[in-house]
């Protein structure tokens, strides 16, 4: 279908943005790299005034280091991560969810911001930054603000960000030698949305776990944390029976809904699945995180 | 702020100036507005890559591209890789293989492909068949389509 009518506008900086943005109010929506966007506009599912194109603004983009932490742009494409060799080395857990969103031709244009602005259940991203505990840097005309990764997802496709707000960059702990990270997903076919998918990040003292962030995507309205099976894993080398443990745990920590891929019960199974084979590969020493 | 939007571009190295409507995707601008009609509609949301095209040297879903923000951009399409004789080898391997049949999704694959064999010419039939995977196609299969790309990337090799 064809996209209803809007207006369309390119500020050349941020601060033109946040004003227009202030200014048009509700009318307005940024338009970053499109691809959910302008894919939702296609189905005249929101019917918005203006579009303001953020996605050339040079304030948003790129991967620097900042003390112990990477800032990286809300405009940086997947693809542009998918090559950067900062986030190769520091922040292995977005490298591995890269390939798994979508397709190149999607991923030239998609942004990291956009995909967390839009906080799709299903999607990579959101999960990785509630593992890496990334902080979200929100920037509107009055000034700036960070999130915790774990509170920005309020719920299905909703975020923390206030009206008025441009999420600008995301600030991500270095990994050191001792982490260990890994992004494992069932889906239908390569490209397409997870049906169950888990990152998780680690921290290691020889082969023991001290500490374990398994975040799951497309298995509840937001990227869940699995408290019960971070406690099981904790503590100990991720034997047959930790892993077991964590594996029941999540009857308590999950309660997915029933979507077009399969009911509850199947969810749940899957989840069990990808965080079995998540902690197998963060083991394996190929995906060391440093 | 408006609903009719000024962009100059260049579309398969020729200089394009053009009024457009902010909504007007991409494929709409090259098909309806500039006649090039390799492009084509699929889906028009995303999903099949029967638009794909080159925007400053990198693929993209032409369907979820504005036109009104092309504005110095440089656009490559079939026509054009065609006529510097970019891909004459890939085409000739997909005639060879019978890797179009309809041939609606051809022009998206060729695209999909020659971006893979300029970024990863070594590429493994598993790396191809991952490569074009958001291109769908409801003839062929698609085996006789990674074949070709896949002569393609093999006689590249041999003759560097
Ligand atoms: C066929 C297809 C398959 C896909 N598969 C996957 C997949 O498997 N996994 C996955 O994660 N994604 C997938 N995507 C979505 C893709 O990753 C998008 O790039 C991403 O969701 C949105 O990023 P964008 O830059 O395109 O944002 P846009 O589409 O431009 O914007 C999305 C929303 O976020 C808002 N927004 C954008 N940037 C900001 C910002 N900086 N501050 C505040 N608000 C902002 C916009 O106003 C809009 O509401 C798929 C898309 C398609 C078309
Ligand atoms: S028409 Fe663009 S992806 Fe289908
Ligand atoms: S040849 Fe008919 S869709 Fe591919």
């Amino acid at each position: 279908m064809k996209a209803p009518r809007f207006s369309y506008v390119r500020p050349a900086s941020l601060t033109e943005a946040l004003n227009l943005l202030a200014e048009k109010g509700p009318e307005a929506r940024l338009l970053a790299g499109g691809q959910s966007l302008l894919a939702a506009l296609a189905f005249r599912l929101s019917d918005p005034q203006v579009l303001i194109d953020i996605s050339k603004l040079p304030e948003l983009t790129g991967v620097t280091r900042v003390g112990d932490k990477i800032r990286i742009g809300a405009g940086t494409t997947h693809s542009a991560l998918g090559r950067d060799a900062l986030i190769a080395s520091a922040v292995p857990l977005i490298a591995q969810a890269i390939p798994h969103i979508a397709h190149p031709a999607i991923r030239n244009r998609g942004t990291i911001g956009g995909s967390l602005a839009y906080a799709d259940p299903a999607a990579e991203l959101p999960a990785c930054v509630v593992a890496l505990e990334a902080d979200l840097v929100a920037r509107s005309k009055t000034g700036e603000r960070r999130i915790k990764a774990a509170d920005f997802f309020t719920g299905l496709f909703s975020t923390a960000l206030e009206p008025g707000e441009i999420l600008t960059a995301l600030e991500v702990p270095v990994a050191s030698a001792s982490d260990r990270c890994a992004l494992v997903e069932v889906a239908r076919r390569s490209g397409d949305y997870a049906m169950a998918g888990v990152a998780l990040k680690a921290t290691l003292a020889g082969d023991r776990i001290i500490a374990i962030r398994p975040v799951f995507f497309g298995l509840g309205d937001a990227p869940v944390l699995a408290h019960g099976a971070a406690q099981a894993l904790t503590g100990g080398p991720p034997t047959g029976e930790r892993i077991a443990a964590a594996k029941a745990a999540l009857a308590t920590d999950l309660d997915p809904p029933g979507d077009q891929h399969g009911g509850p019960e199947m969810k749940r199974h899957l989840a069990g699945v990808v965080l079995e084979r998540a902690i197998a590969r963060m083991t394996n020493s190929e995906a060391r995180a440093a | 702020m408006s609903e009719m939007i000024d962009i100059a571009l260049t579309v398969n190295g020729e200089q394009v100036r053009a009024r457009v409507e902010a909504r007007r995707h991409l494929i709409d601008f090259l098909r309806l507005d500039l006649g090039l009609m390799g492009s084509h509609i699929g889906c028009e949301h995303g999903v099949c890559g029967a638009c794909t095209v080159r925007v400053d040297g990198d693929i993209v879903r032409g369907c979820l591209v504005l036109a009104a923000s092309l504005d110095g951009a440089r656009v490559d399409t079939i026509e054009g890789i065609s006529d510097t004789g970019e891909i004459r080898d890939l085409q000739d391997a997909f005639i060879a293989r019978n890797a179009a049949q309809c041939g609606f999704c051809t022009p998206g694959m060729l695209m999909a492909a020659a971006d893979l064999l300029k970024h990863q010419p070594q590429a493994s039939r598993e790396e191809i068949r991952e490569h074009m995977s958001g291109n769908y196609c409801r003839c062929t299969g698609y085996q006789a389509i990674v074949d070709a790309v896949e002569t393609t990337a093999k006689a590249r090799a041999a003759k560097a």
